[in-house]
């Protein structure tokens, strides 16, 4: 009578255990309690193997640097794939988001988006003080604070037709004010809007929708000229690091490729903890059947709140690290798209496994940086020649409808097929 | 006098007067008068012209005024001229045009009355068409008074109603008199008549003719015998700082003192090796310090005197100032004001109508966009993220159409059925090819036609450019339906709204009419079932699915035609549908009206509340609908019961 | 004896239809209670409204010792009160092991951060393991649970229900699709429960409710029709006209 209600949400048992990567299930309680207890990462024998990849290949891509001085990665293909290691950590969030927990969002790039607003308000505030200092130092009166912020007001609202400085700029000379912003804003976001979401019993196809929906209203709101961020020219220069200005940009690439590695690190540690042992367990039941963990007593909307919320911090952290190497942030990169094209990696990836995340997006984001870059060969057909910065999408499309149709684990399901036989 | 002259005027033209005086004639006796002519004397002359009513009178006054006319020396004869080489003149005759002799220049004098004179002149020329025989003339004359109004008008037009024998023409002067002495009557109590008569009126002329008149300006001090609009006390707050240090400064009320930048500047100048007013420079990057500075400076004359600030704000706290009417009567602004006020009463209603007529058809476009969706999504649960570009589909097929079909009544009436059918056709192929392997995995139907959404977008890019490509409507749909100045709609919205009527009475009909409709609503409501019962669901699956993208494509061309068709108009409409769908409840044709409905009037409620910020009222509607879920978080029409299946 | 859970005169419809008809129930704190009913008789809705997944429109539900009322509070509220649930059809979390889905039953704190942070302990551990000796899947431990088979299935569903440790077991048709040797050990099972909390089973088959040897209840058309012995019911003349439908 009531069995419609319950169904799996999420086809069943289509997905793996997923700990973290392919390490046998070990969560729960050890037998009989007399196991002693083994250090996390000896019970994750994939979480060490990742972070020893992660650590070869930065220790590759430095050494090929130019900032090392052999100089065979370029400056900008260093700062792709700075970038590029920022995008696997969004996707890890939304690995975990959709992957673990069955919330399919479409708004973690609003969080990403925001991450970078956050930093790229100080950059942009304190590099344009000292431009403005600079050019008012020849001025016959030394300039008082009043005058430095009406010249930065007009040097960055200028654009908008403004020259009064928002009040959500208050804290943007301080640079720890904003690094706590970068986590405070998205993160209150998205405890405010999950609050609402969840509480209301939005799931499914309903929340996707929902999600999207807020997306569209924060980047059509950031489209605005009196947003107070400089509407859809956005923040940009943000690849000059106030008080830096002599150190080269080779320099600062290798410095922000690896931080984002170093946040990669510590945020695939952080998934590997929480998706597996109890709370991991929780909230794959979540994914499976929310009703059936409601009336283990589990308080189910906590659960997504918190997954939603940690997700949005991780998101948003990546975005920190994101736009300062790429230079510009405008309202268009949070639009409803882009956060579909992360589900896009995530499920190429293969979703449900924190690895299948990073592969996704390294792998998607550079072919699509190589397709739509223009290094790919054309295809002459003979009567067409298929270019592929016109047809990369189509391409990318088709193959999205294939791999949900015919691998719905994504690559890393062909990975773990591989793994175990071998 | 001027009304002496124009019952002369009147007289001539009912031809009660016969006297063969040729017009040379008749200039030849005034000849003094109209070589010098001058405001005193021209209106003898012209009586004279207009008694006598000879052939070419119109025209000889039009070219005198405009100094065409050249007189002859020898004889003082009057003519017009034509020259080739501004040295040799051709004379013609000011009766006929017709060529008479040539002349040199130096043997000429040519006429140039002066402004007075003119204006003189260029009111006859009014009495003239006014009351020209021809009344499509008259209805000219009306329409370029209307177009630019003059007190020369006034007169002539008020005396031109009594002989008009066309109502419609005759009904058109009373207004425009009523129009011109709202501006130009010196009688008071008439002008508040004709003020009065236009309560309620919604024509822009009216509003155009009221405003002057309640034109003010703010003065400082309160004027005696001035018509006050009201006064203004700067400790009330009624006036701002700038403007009223501007006025009573302005007025010698208060000593005008030098502003921010002025100091600085005067520092600057005043900078004498590396010290300003006994402050070093280094010291002078705080406000107070360069305060001190000009103090400094101040006290030794070297800078004008400068009191801080609070000084003014004391000052002006006394003061008052007025808002004045720069016209005289107090009666008149009174009625004035009264009459726009109820002007702009009716305004505000008709522009609330007109609100709900924008609102209705963004409704319907939102309903055509949306119903596809909703069909899709209540049958089988899924969302097709491609609707969008089956809307784009159909827009495409409406535009390939017409590069075939000139003819743009033809071409729609091809392009509706073809658009149909073709999206049909792509809708049952992604059924058929991708989503029925998905149906119990609905958050990756979302992603897969996620996936068949770019793709096609991309295509219509690669084949179609990125350009806008026109659909254009046939003729019938140009242009809109006035009701009056304020509330007019688009034959093509209106066109939009009939559309959406029809198929929303056409699903229904099948819903709840046909045998199809019943096997939907039976797979709805529980697909084990139904398909126990004998029906085949995966055909009720397709059919459904094909409709639904079939009305998209319909959809896209209603849309294309006042809309640009480009690869990504699929896109500006998918939230919004998805909206409607979420908002109206799902699996039910009332519930996307309704839905399409809410959506639409809010969105163009907030858009009048925000009239300049299209983004922030969409940003608005998108919240009020999060907030909305929050409190049915199934739409307005919900399923009930278990069969809701939360 | 004081009752553990009141229900009393408790109404529900759907778009008009009464599934509860001003319905009364109350049950011990160590008592085996059988429900039976023809179908639609509102047995599932009964037990949705104990649960909290259904509203009532109107009536009392009343429970545990400090009297308090179930209407107001959220599913996971009620679950954490101690009232376990049983689905109809077997509902584990097939895609994880056997022991993850005890533990997560496990009675423990329910917070997001307890969770994350729950460290693994020899008490715990001595639990589940008494758990599983006892639903006798002890060598299951460590399959997944989707590929256990039906009857292993409906036992794990009703470990998970004694690992919440709960006051009021409410078991929907536990013995559907099982072997006869299963159901004897899943009645071993519920009347060993019962010994110590109240258990409500909800059954079709009169076999295996005879086997329960307890107090029977018959719900028809959402309202109680008879209540006593299975003999009592059964030779009740109006139980025997539902059943048969006459």
């Amino acid at each position: 009578m009531s069995s419609s209600s319950f169904r799996p949400k999420y086809g069943g048992g289509e997905l793996p255990a997923g700990q973290g990567g392919a390490a046998p299930p070990s969560s729960g309680d050890a037998k009989g309690g007399a196991t002693p207890r083994q250090p996390f990462i000896a019970r994750h024998p994939s979480v060490l193997i990742f972070l020893v990849m992660l650590a070869a290949f930065t220790l590759g891509v430095t050494v090929l640097s130019e900032a090392f001085g052999t100089a065979i990665l370029s400056t900008s293909f260093i700062k792709t794939l700075g970038k590029t290691l920022c995008l696997c950590l969004i996707a890890i969030a939304m690995d975990l988001v959709w992957g673990y927990c069955g919330i399919l969002s479409l708004g973690h790039f609003a969080f990403f988006g925001l991450g970078g607003y956050m930093i790229g308000m100080w950059l942009m505030y304190e590099r344009t003080k000292d431009i403005v200092t600079n050019s008012l130092a020849n001025a016959p009166l030394p300039p008082t604070p009043d005058e430095i912020r009406d010249a930065i007001g007009t040097q960055i609202f200028g654009v908008v037709g403004g020259a009064e400085i928002p009040i959500i700029w208050y804290f943007a000379d301080s640079l720890v004010a904003q690094l706590a912003l970068v986590v405070i804003v998205p993160g209150i976001l998205a405890l405010v809007f999950g609050w609402l979401a969840f509480r209301s019993r939005v799931t499914g196809v309903y929340l996707s929708i929902l999600t999207q929906a807020m997306t569209l209203a924060l980047s059509l709101y950031l489209f605005q000229n009196d947003s107070g961020l400089r509407g859809n020219n956005g923040l940009s220069g943000l690849q000059n690091i106030p008080g830096l200005t002599d150190v080269p940009q080779s320099i600062i690439s290798m410095w922000f490729f690896w931080a984002s590695a170093l946040a990669l690190a510590f945020g695939y540690l952080l998934a590997a903890f929480v998706t597996s042992g109890k709370f991991g367990s929780v909230i794959r039941g979540i994914r499976d059947d929310e009703a059936r963990v409601r009336f283990l007593g589990y308080n189910v909307e906590a659960y997504k709140l918190v997954v939603f919320a940690l997700t949005a911090i991780i998101a948003a952290i990546a975005g920190a690290l994101y736009y300062p190497q790429a230079g510009i942030i405008n309202p268009a990169e949070i639009a409803p798209i882009a956060s579909i094209y992360l589900a896009v990696w995530v499920a190429i990836g293969g979703r449900g496994r924190i690895y299948g995340a990073v592969i996704g997006a390294a792998f998607v984001s550079l072919l699509s940086s190589w397709f739509t870059g223009g290094g790919a060969p054309n295809i002459n057909l003979g009567f067409y020649v298929i270019q592929w910065t016109d047809w990369w999408l189509v391409l990318l499309g088709i193959s999205f409808v294939l791999v949900t149709l015919l691998a719905p684990q994504g690559i890393g399901g062909l990975f773990d097929k591989l793994v175990r036989k071998s | 006098m001027m009304f002496r002259v124009l019952a002369v005027l009147w007289l001539a033209l009912c031809g009660s007067f016969v006297q063969a005086l040729s017009l040379q004639e008749v200039l030849q006796a005034n000849q003094a008068a109209v070589e010098k002519a001058s405001r005193k004397t021209v209106d003898a002359v012209l009586s004279d012209l207009v008694t006598a009513a000879a052939p070419g009178t119109q025209t000889f006054i039009e070219k005198w005024a405009d100094r065409d006319v050249w007189m002859r020396k020898e004889d003082k004869l009057f003519f017009f001229v034509e020259t080739d080489d501004k040295k040799t003149y051709t004379l013609l005759d000011i009766e006929t045009g017709a060529p008479i002799s040539e002349a040199q220049k130096r043997d000429l004098k040519q006429l140039k009355p002066n402004s007075g004179v003119r204006s003189v002149l260029a009111s006859y020329l009014v009495q003239f068409k006014l009351m020209d025989p021809e009344p499509r003339r008259r209805a000219q004359a009306l329409q370029s008074i209307e177009r630019d109004p003059d007190e020369s008008h006034y007169a002539p037009l008020k005396a031109s109603i009594e002989a008009e024998d066309y109502p419609a023409l005759k009904e058109r002067k009373e207004r425009l008199v009523r129009l011109l002495a709202i501006r130009f009557e010196p009688d008071e109590a008439t002008r508040i008549a004709a003020i009065e008569s236009f309560r309620g009126n919604l024509s822009v002329e009216a509003r155009a003719a009221l405003n002057p008149i309640v034109e003010t300006q703010t003065v400082f001090g309160v004027p005696e015998n001035a018509n006050i609009a009201r006064i203004l006390r700067y400790d009330q707050g009624d006036i701002d700082q700038t403007t009223a240090l501007r006025l009573a400064s302005a007025a010698g009320a208060i000593m005008p003192q030098p502003s921010l930048p002025e100091r600085k500047a005067a520092l600057e100048a005043n900078i004498v090796d590396g010290v300003v007013g006994g402050v070093p420079l280094h010291q002078l990057d705080r406000q107070a310090a360069r305060d001190a500075a000009y103090e400094a400076l101040a006290k030794a004359g070297a800078v004008p005197d400068w009191q801080a600030a609070q000084s003014e704000q004391d000052a002006l706290a006394e003061m008052e100032f007025a808002v004045v009417y720069t016209e005289p009567s107090a009666a008149v602004t009174e009625a004035a004001e009264a009459t726009l006020a109820s002007i702009n009463q009716s305004v505000g209603l008709y522009q609330a109508l007109d609100l709900g007529l924008d609102a209705l058809s963004l409704a319907s476009i939102f309903f055509l966009a949306a119903i596809g969706l909703a069909i899709t999504f209540g049958v089988m649960g899924v969302i097709n993220m491609a609707h969008g570009e089956f809307i784009m589909m159909g827009a495409y097929t409406g535009y390939v159409v017409q590069l075939f079909v000139p003819n743009y009544t033809a071409s729609l009436l091809i392009a509706l059925p073809l658009a149909f059918a073709v999206t049909f056709g792509a809708g049952v192929a992604m059924e058929r090819l991708v989503i029925r392997w998905l149906y119990d995995r609905p958050l990756e139907t979302l992603l897969a036609t996620f996936g068949i959404s770019i793709a096609l977008q991309q295509i219509a890019k690669n084949i179609f450019g990125t350009q806008a490509r026109p659909l254009t409507a046939p003729g019938w749909l140009d242009g809109a339906w006035v009701m009056n100045d304020i509330v007019s709609i688009s034959y093509i919205r209106i066109a939009i709204f009939v559309l959406g009527v029809v198929f929303f009475c056409l699903l229904l009909f099948i819903l709840k009419r046909t045998r199809l409709g019943l096997e939907v609503r039976a797979v709805t409501q529980n697909p084990r079932m139904a398909s126990s019962m004998g029906i085949n669901p995966d055909r009720i699956n397709m059919l459904t699915f094909g409709i639904g993208s079939g009305i998209a494509g319909i959809a896209g061309v209603a849309i294309g035609l006042y809309a640009k068709v480009t690869s990504e108009m699929g896109s500006d409409y998918i939230v919004q549908s998805f909206m409607t769908v979420v908002v109206g409840g799902v699996g039910n044709i009332w519930g996307t009206l309704l839905g399409a409905g809410l959506i639409g009037s809010l969105q163009k409620g907030i858009e009048w509340l925000n009239p300049s910020n299209t983004l922030a009222a969409q940003t608005y509607m998108i919240l009020f609908i999060i907030l909305f879920i929050q409190f049915r978080p199934r739409g307005i029409i919900a399923l009930k019961g278990r069969a809701a299946g939360d | 004896m004081s009752m553990l859970l009141e229900v009393s005169g408790v109404s529900v419809s759907f778009d008009g239809f009464k599934a509860i008809n001003n319905l009364s129930f109350q049950i011990g704190k160590a008592e085996l209670r059988a429900i039976i009913g023809p179908n639609g008789a509102g047995k599932t809705t009964f037990m949705d409204i104990i649960t909290g997944k259904t509203r009532p429109d109107e009536g009392r539900v009343i429970y545990g010792d400090r009297s308090v009322s179930l209407l107001k509070m959220s599913e996971s509220r009620i679950a954490q009160a101690g009232i376990g649930r049983k689905f109809q059809r077997p509902t584990v979390f097939e895609a994880q092991t056997v022991r993850e889905n005890l533990s997560m039953a496990l009675r423990n704190k329910r917070g997001p951060f307890d969770v994350l942070m729950y460290k693994r302990n020899a008490e715990g551990a001595a639990r589940l393991e008494a758990i599983a000796e006892e639903i006798g899947l002890t060598d299951q431990l460590i399959r997944q649970a989707g590929e256990l088979s039906h009857g292993q299935k409906q036992w794990l569903e009703i470990g998970m229900l004694l690992a919440q440790d709960p006051r009021l077991l409410l078991v929907d048709e536990p013995a559907a699709g099982m072997t006869p040797e299963e159901r004897e050990h899943t009645t071993e099972i519920l009347t060993n429960a019962a010994k110590t909390r109240a258990v409500v089973v909800v059954e079709h088959d009169m076999e295996f409710i005879r086997r329960l040897d307890c107090k029977v209840t018959v719900l028809h058309e959402g309202a109680v029709l008879a209540e006593g012995s299975l003999d009592h019911v059964t030779s009740n003349p109006e139980v025997i006209d539902v059943y048969l439908g006459r």
